[in-house]
């Protein structure tokens, strides 16, 4: 008997029994669209709220917001250069979860992943610039990679909570790299804000030409797409899926369950040491305090409004990017502090969070209800 | 209260009840009578309406249109609490006591009124007063965590006649007992039905404790009734008939002849591993199952089939010891299932075999998605051929579902067993383990699973069969082991087995 998966003499079943395939398609797809859209909404209307609370007009805020994240060539670039970061951020958290891990400590492979690039731009200083870069490339993947990748490794074979575990490691890395660019790697002429010796310019990445953006942009873009392959036309991606559904029935199916968890960590890891990478080596010209920006936090958000699917962060992003770049025009503009952000950022996460709880329920996205009356059965 | 706690049986009647979820009738004018001081058996398939019906009498559910007498007199019953005041009062399959608490504290918290200061020396006397009046006795003093499935059991029923209850529903008491304990339970409550105490209405799928203790029994089937006869007046055979109607149901094929000197497909030895509480520990010294044959593990849940099954799975370290299969080492990583064609089949499928939000077709390929046709490792997989696969298993094993793309969870229990049966039978099997397949599962669901690990036995397959019901290893097995405390401690040939000895083997009398 043939026993694959493969075996295409089969005439594939399309919508069991008479859906109509196209729409059950959409309706499936449906869900998972609409539920985040309308968090989305749910959370810019309780923000007005409360900027009408502190006696502002939430009418000139949104405005506002707007011009400052899209209102112009010059702010959406600004948001698209914000996006990038945000965009490896976010696949931090997005390929663990898919896994079944909550990583939130992303900011920690950020931090020494630019470390670990700076480090080598200089050490490296003077060979050619596209080997440089390379390797401050690798250098970033790998600080980050082993970093998210000991919060997998002892998940699985220590059972330590992996959000607490990746929580105080970026910690530890932030304070790791205070110690570092203060002292070992410190550039004596850095006064005020200790950082390491700059990177020579042959060393720096350019922008995207025709674009104030930075190649990190785009480095993100393909990062999001080929981990949606890998997640969903892979293997090893299935596999993940199946442990991230059920670790039991992996274990049972003999999936190597371990080897899975820290190698889809170390990558998501790698992903965020490789944004820390594009700051030191596009934006801050050095390691320094700056890295600690925020960007693994938000990186959670965006990994959550895109539902954990790397093409949906690629939108996710660039919004979230744009209200994060609206912070400054914001603050001028309505004499508001510019942690603003913080709070619609805040309040669209407990939204998102709360939507999680819709799923499955509106017939419309269902079609397992469609053909069953009985449906109600089991919800009483 | 404890002055007024006197039990005499009342009688309860359902007139015309009906219960409608959406478009979905789950009981369609079902009217039943039960007469004070009887027994009375309530059987069906799942999903006959058997607990929508109690639950209507209970208060769970508002019935959409039918009353209900107590007595012979109508009765609004709007809640719990209405029907406990009424004296009806519910035994569920599983244990509601508090394992920490001892049966005396268990008790008199379950009351409705507590107060808030507890007088201990008070209740004591009033409760040792109680238990004077009782047919059983119970240690009361000791943690509940303690006593034997048996006396859990008697303790819940206990319970409920402290509670004053004189109605009592008991849904399928006797799951979670050894045979020598389920005879002993109910034959006290049909004592206290003798006696007047209390009427009993009980949910059943074990016809032979129906036959032995019930006075009537009352069938639903799809939400109707069918009928209500006399006990006595019916064979088993009518009585499945009354259930399930004139549907097929697969036959068991016949038993290919065992063949001694087959080869040992699976060998365990001395096998070591700890239990989930790390304090026990389970020891398998010598376990051999025979190509062509079924080897059953009988036991009470929790004296280390879950364990040992773990330990098969690759889930549990061992902490020495051997398992072999064909003769060589086997450490149940994917690559050696594979190659040595061994399936594992663990109980309750939705949590153990299946992610529950991965589609069918999904969950059907988790055997099979990382290969192409000659056994070769793929890198790239393809939704389009998991989906083609997925639909010729959905057909050849009758797995009704919504469509290949619903989350697995979507299907009903006996389906998202299919599902897996086609997943892990499909192809050569050479060494099938199974655990509790048919547990919750409907009649005709439940015939169709046997018969197909009968088939796979027949077709050469050793086959490991962990189950909790011993009627199903009386069906299946060549061979029975029991495993109790975390070793096997007795094995007959089914054709010598007595259910006496194993059930006092279950219950570690020797």
């Amino acid at each position: 008997m043939a026993d694959t998966v493969s075996s295409a003499d089969v005439p594939a079943m399309t919508g069991g029994k008479g859906f109509p395939a196209a729409l059950e398609w959409i309706a499936r797809r449906a869900e998972g669209f609409v539920i985040p859209l309308a968090a989305l909404i749910v959370g810019m209307v309780l923000f007005s709220l409360f900027i009408a609370l502190v006696g502002k007009s939430p009418v000139q805020l949104y405005e506002t917001m707007w011009r400052g994240g899209f209102g112009s060539w010059f702010s959406i670039q600004n948001s698209l250069s914000r996006a990038a970061p945000l965009l490896l951020a976010a696949l931090c958290v997005a390929l663990p979860a898919r896994l079944g891990l909550v990583v939130i400590g992303g900011e920690g492979a950020i931090v020494l992943g630019g470390v670990a690039a700076a480090a080598v731009g200089v050490a490296l200083n003077g060979a050619p610039a596209f080997l440089v870069i390379l390797l401050m490339g690798v250098a970033g993947v790998a600080a980050g990679g082993i970093w998210i990748g000991a919060v997998g490794a002892l998940r699985h074979y220590r059972a330590v909570n992996e959000t607490i575990s990746s929580l105080l490691m970026a910690y530890i890395a932030i304070a790791l790299m205070n110690h570092l660019v203060e002292g070992p790697l410190r550039d004596p002429t850095s006064l005020n804000k200790p950082s390491t010796q700059p990177l020579a310019d042959i060393y720096r990445l350019g922008n995207i030409p025709g674009m104030e953006v930075h190649w990190g942009l785009v480095v993100g873009i393909v990062a999001c797409v080929v981990s949606w392959l890998l997640i969903e036309k892979t293997r090893w991606g299935f596999a993940a899926r199946i442990a991230g559904g059920n670790v039991r029935a992996a274990q049972v199916q003999g999936l190597a369950v371990g080897p899975l968890i820290v190698g889809f960590t170390a990558l998501a890891g790698g992903f965020a040491g490789l944004a820390g990478m594009l700051e030191v080596a596009a934006v801050q010209g050095s390691a320094n305090a700056s890295l600690a920006a925020g960007y693994g936090y938000t990186g959670i958000l965006v990994a959550f409004l895109a539902r954990h699917n790397p093409l949906a962060i690629i939108p996710v992003a660039v919004l979230l990017g744009g209200i994060d770049a609206s912070g400054g025009l914001i603050q001028r503009r309505m004499d508001l502090p510019d942690a603003t952000v913080l709070v619609l950022q805040g309040m669209l996460f407990i939204v998102i969070l709360f939507s999680e709880t819709f799923y499955g329920r509106f017939k419309a996205f269902n079609p397992d209800l469609w053909q069953r009356p009985d449906f109600l059965k089991g919800t009483i | 209260m404890s002055q007024t706690i006197r039990n005499k049986a009342v009688g309860v009647e359902t007139i015309g009840m009906t219960m409608r979820f959406g478009a979905f009738m789950a009981l369609d004018d079902v009217s039943i009578k039960v007469p004070a001081g009887s027994f009375h058996a309530l059987l069906g398939e799942n999903g006959a309406g058997k607990s929508t019906l109690v639950k209507c009498m209970m208060g769970f559910y508002h019935p959409t249109s039918g009353d209900i007498l107590v007595a012979g007199r109508e009765v609004d019953i709007a809640s719990p609490r209405d029907a406990s005041a009424l004296g009806l009062g519910m035994v569920y399959q599983h244990f509601t006591l508090v394992p920490s608490l001892t049966g005396a504290e268990n008790l008199v918290i379950s009351r409705e009124k507590v107060p808030d200061i507890i007088d201990w020396r008070k209740e004591r006397a009033e409760l040792a007063a109680f238990m004077q009046r009782m047919p059983f006795k119970l240690p009361l003093d000791v943690k509940v965590a303690e006593l034997a499935a048996g006396e859990k059991q008697k303790l819940e029923i206990i319970k409920q006649l402290y509670l004053g209850r004189s109605f009592l529903v008991l849904d399928e008491p006797t799951s979670v007992l050894t045979p020598g304990e389920a005879q002993e339970v109910l034959g006290l409550v049909r004592d206290m039905t003798r006696a007047g105490d209390i009427t009993v209405l009980m949910i059943s799928h074990k016809f032979h404790e129906v036959t032995a203790f019930a006075d009537d029994i009352t069938v639903l089937r799809k939400g109707k009734l069918t009928g209500t006869r006399k006990v006595s007046d019916l064979s088993q055979k009518q009585m499945a008939a009354m259930m399930i109607g004139d549907q097929p149901i697969a036959a068991l094929d016949s038993r290919a002849e065992p063949k001694p000197d087959a080869e040992i497909v699976l060998k365990v030895k001395s096998l070591k591993a700890p239990d989930r509480t790390g304090l026990k520990s389970i020891r398998i010294e010598d376990l051999g199952v025979r190509s062509g044959e079924i080897v059953g593990i009988a036991g009470i849940s929790g004296n280390g089939q879950k364990e040992f099954m773990e330990v098969l799975a690759g889930q549990r370290a061992r902490h020495g010891g051997e398992v072999l299969i064909k003769g060589a080492p086997y450490a149940s990583t994917r690559g050696e299932a594979r190659a040595l064609n061994v399936r594992l089949i663990p109980e309750e499928p939705l949590k153990n075999a299946c992610a529950p939000k991965m589609t069918v077709a999904e969950n059907i390929a988790f055997r099979t998605f990382d290969i192409d046709g000659n056994g070769k490792p793929v890198s790239w997989i393809s939704a389009g051929a998991i989906k083609a696969f997925s639909a010729r298993l959905v057909e050849q094993f009758k797995v009704k579902t919504a469509s290949l793309s619903s989350p697995i969870s979507s299907l009903s229990g006996g389906n998202v067993q299919r599902a897996v049966l086609a997943r892990e039978l499909t192809g050569e099997v050479d060494l099938l383990i199974v655990s509790n397949p048919c547990f919750g599962l409907d009649f005709s669901a439940v015939a169709e699973i046997r018969a197909r690990i009968m088939r796979a036995r027949n077709t050469g397959a050793a086959v490991l069969l962990i189950s909790e019901d011993l009627d199903e290893l009386l069906e299946l097995s060549d061979r029975i082991f029991v495993m109790s405390d975390g070793a096997l401690v007795y094995e007959t040939p089914v054709a010598q087995a007595i259910v006496q000895t194993i059930g006092e083997h279950m219950a570690g009398h020797h």
